[in-house]
């Protein structure tokens, strides 16, 4: 992983302060691995404010977005043209994005305590309005098409800049979705990273029952896609996968992330009900006590 | 008028190279001076319309000003969604060219018919549509148009022979341009029914009726000013454009006419019905529902005969 003015940005800021206020008990080894911990934190807190769902899907994030904001993307600051993007396809899990933007510094944990107040910048879904996102999304199958032609822009301005797509499972539902594979597998958008959080559930029910994509890898080998398979929860092994990819020629890189829906909170994995449910306070107390203990 | 249209933009890329073109596999014999002159800036995208605009919007929050091309129903109808969260939302510089409103695809069928584009457009704030009437205009909108910060949707006529006398390319953003005056009726044409407007209004002469004609092509912004000032003491409108009657200009017009308060009857000439089993050639299927000169000024006649006793 390089070395970023966001991961310093981690190791300065998560302090004792930020544990304190959860009590937790920290024995995790790397700064993204506590960028982590402190991700679910904050999507429960937040979540159990504004008594709001969207809880798993954001949960199972958790780790790739800390990966991304613990390091592996290029991001000297907001409003820095030269900076890696990120479209978060999956726009329903943008608490998880939040959260990840308050703990590097580029929101005031103040801003972050508004999510789904009256008269926010934050809901449930991310617009660019707010500093340090970078496109808006919350209709799924819009992301990749975004991504690959930030990609190409790149790739047209001479720019070393890359652009990560994170995706669900179920988006690959929706048509475009392949549009957008086909064309950046035929124009071979190197510099174009996706990673499907592939947690196998959608809103009402398994994507092995809704729509059967399995086996996903082989649908974007199909489209000229350099592939890998990763444990979305193994953050080393995703940050070795991503520091690994040649972003400067060859073929757009897709991560399959296995994942667990609801990531790190026992009753919620796995579970549909957990995509749009609020937690109740004892549900909240417990949720805090799992992740705090790094189960 | 889509000749024009890439000419003018073959001219600006040369000015500009934020200025890029994607196609979605569409515009054989119209889009090659661009590839041939900027093929660096030129993609086909494939026959992929929500990505194109996808890819355009990308490209646009990076710095570049991408113009999207398809025809009519596939640019704005199939794209729309991608439209309004991508280029709208983002409130960036893409550009959406419909080629061939109305019947422009007379015997291509219901499915290339131009019918809904102005309308579904016309309603998202934060879009600029241009209609232009005639080749000459079609540049000078390209022109003044193709460097705002927001999203721009044209729609660009097929036909490339129509000039329309006493327009002379002028377009102004947000205002109406009016080449005949007239006391009688105010023909409200949007875009390349001007000319129809303009024959009608000859026809109309010579029964001894004065009809003033009103050209609309920036239908966002909306020319309200100059529809209010033109509405004002005129007994009788009719609206005529190559789409559905609802949604576009002639909704436009009764807006205008109801939130201001004026005394003017509207008639709104344009396709009232699917037109679905049924094909033929532009100038065929255009006169079919109205939208030709001789069909202006029957519309024309009966709305002065409907409006007769309300103006005596």
């Amino acid at each position: 992983m390089s070395e970023t003015a966001a991961n310093i940005a981690i190791e300065q800021d998560l302090g004792p302060a930020v544990l304190d206020s959860h009590g937790a008990q920290l024995n995790l080894e790397t700064p993204a691995e506590r960028m982590a911990q402190q991700i679910r934190l904050a999507i429960l807190e937040q979540s159990r404010r504004a008594h709001v769902g969207h809880i798993g899907s954001a949960l199972s994030v958790a780790d790739i977005i800390a990966v991304l904001y613990g390091g592996a993307m290029n991001l000297p600051s907001p409003d820095d043209h030269e900076r890696d993007r990120l479209v978060l396809s999956k726009g329903h899990a943008a608490l998880a994005l939040f959260s990840a933007l308050a703990l590097v510094g580029w929101m005031p944990k103040e801003q972050l305590d508004t999510y789904c107040g009256d008269g926010s910048l934050l809901g449930v879904h991310p617009e660019r309005d707010l500093s340090g996102i970078d496109f808006t999304t919350g209709s799924l199958g819009h992301g990749l098409s975004l991504g690959a032609g930030a990609a190409l822009a790149a790739r047209m301005q001479g720019s070393s800049r890359r652009v990560f797509v994170l995706m669900s499972d179920a988006e690959c539902n929706e048509g475009s979705v392949w549009e957008a594979a086909m064309f950046a597998g035929h124009h071979r958008l190197g510099n174009l990273i996706a990673i499907i959080d592939l947690n196998g559930q959608q809103a009402l029910g398994y994507t092995k029952d809704v729509v059967d994509l399995s086996p996903m890898h082989a649908h974007w080998q199909g489209f000229n896609w350099d592939v890998h398979e990763v444990d979305g929860h193994d953050i080393s092994a995703l940050a070795k996968t991503i520091d690994s990819l040649d972003t400067e020629s060859g073929r757009p890189h897709m991560l399959i992330a296995r994942t667990i829906f609801g990531k790190g909170v026992s009753y919620m994995q796995s579970l549909i009900k957990w995509h749009y449910m609020p937690m109740s306070e004892d549900q909240y107390a417990q949720a805090v006590a799992e992740v705090e203990a790094g189960s | 008028m889509r000749g024009s249209f890439i000419r003018t933009l073959v001219e600006i890329a040369r000015e500009d190279p934020k200025v890029v073109l994607l196609t979605g596999d569409l515009g054989f014999t119209v889009v090659e001076p661009f590839a041939e002159e900027f093929p660096d800036r030129f993609y086909n995208v494939g026959v992929a319309e929500q990505n194109m605009v996808g890819l355009a919007t990308g490209m646009a929050e990076a710095g570049y000003i991408p113009f999207v091309y398809s025809i009519v129903t596939f640019a704005s109808l199939r794209t729309y969604e991608f439209v309004r969260n991508g280029p709208i939302a983002h409130q960036l510089p893409v550009r959406i060219v419909g080629i061939g409103g109305g019947f422009d695809y007379g015997t291509a069928g219901l499915t290339h018919y131009g019918l809904e584009d102005l309308g579904v457009m016309r309603i998202q704030p934060g879009i600029t549509v241009v209609v232009p009437a005639d080749q000459a205009q079609a540049a000078a909108a390209l022109r003044s148009t193709y460097n705002l910060a927001g999203p721009v949707y044209y729609r660009i006529g097929k036909d490339d022979g129509r000039t329309l006398a006493g327009l002379d390319g002028s377009f102004r953003l947000g205002r109406t341009e009016r080449v005949r005056a007239g006391k009688d009726l105010t023909l409200i044409a949007a875009g390349s029914m001007a000319c129809d407007c303009a024959a009608a209004a000859e026809k109309l002469a010579e029964l001894g009726i004065e009809a003033q004609v009103l050209v609309v092509s920036s239908l966002n912004p909306a020319p309200s000013k100059d529809l209010v000032e033109a509405l004002t003491g005129v007994p009788v409108a009719l609206t005529v454009e190559a789409h559905y009657v609802n949604g576009a200009l002639g909704s436009l017009a009764a807006e205008t006419i109801a939130e201001n308060g004026l005394g003017c009857r509207l008639s709104r000439c344009g396709v009232t019905e699917t037109p679905h089993g049924l094909v033929g050639g532009s100038a065929y299927m255009s006169g079919r529902f109205g939208l030709s000169a001789d069909g202006v000024v029957q519309s024309a006649l009966r709305a002065l005969e409907e409006a007769a006793p309300a103006a005596r």
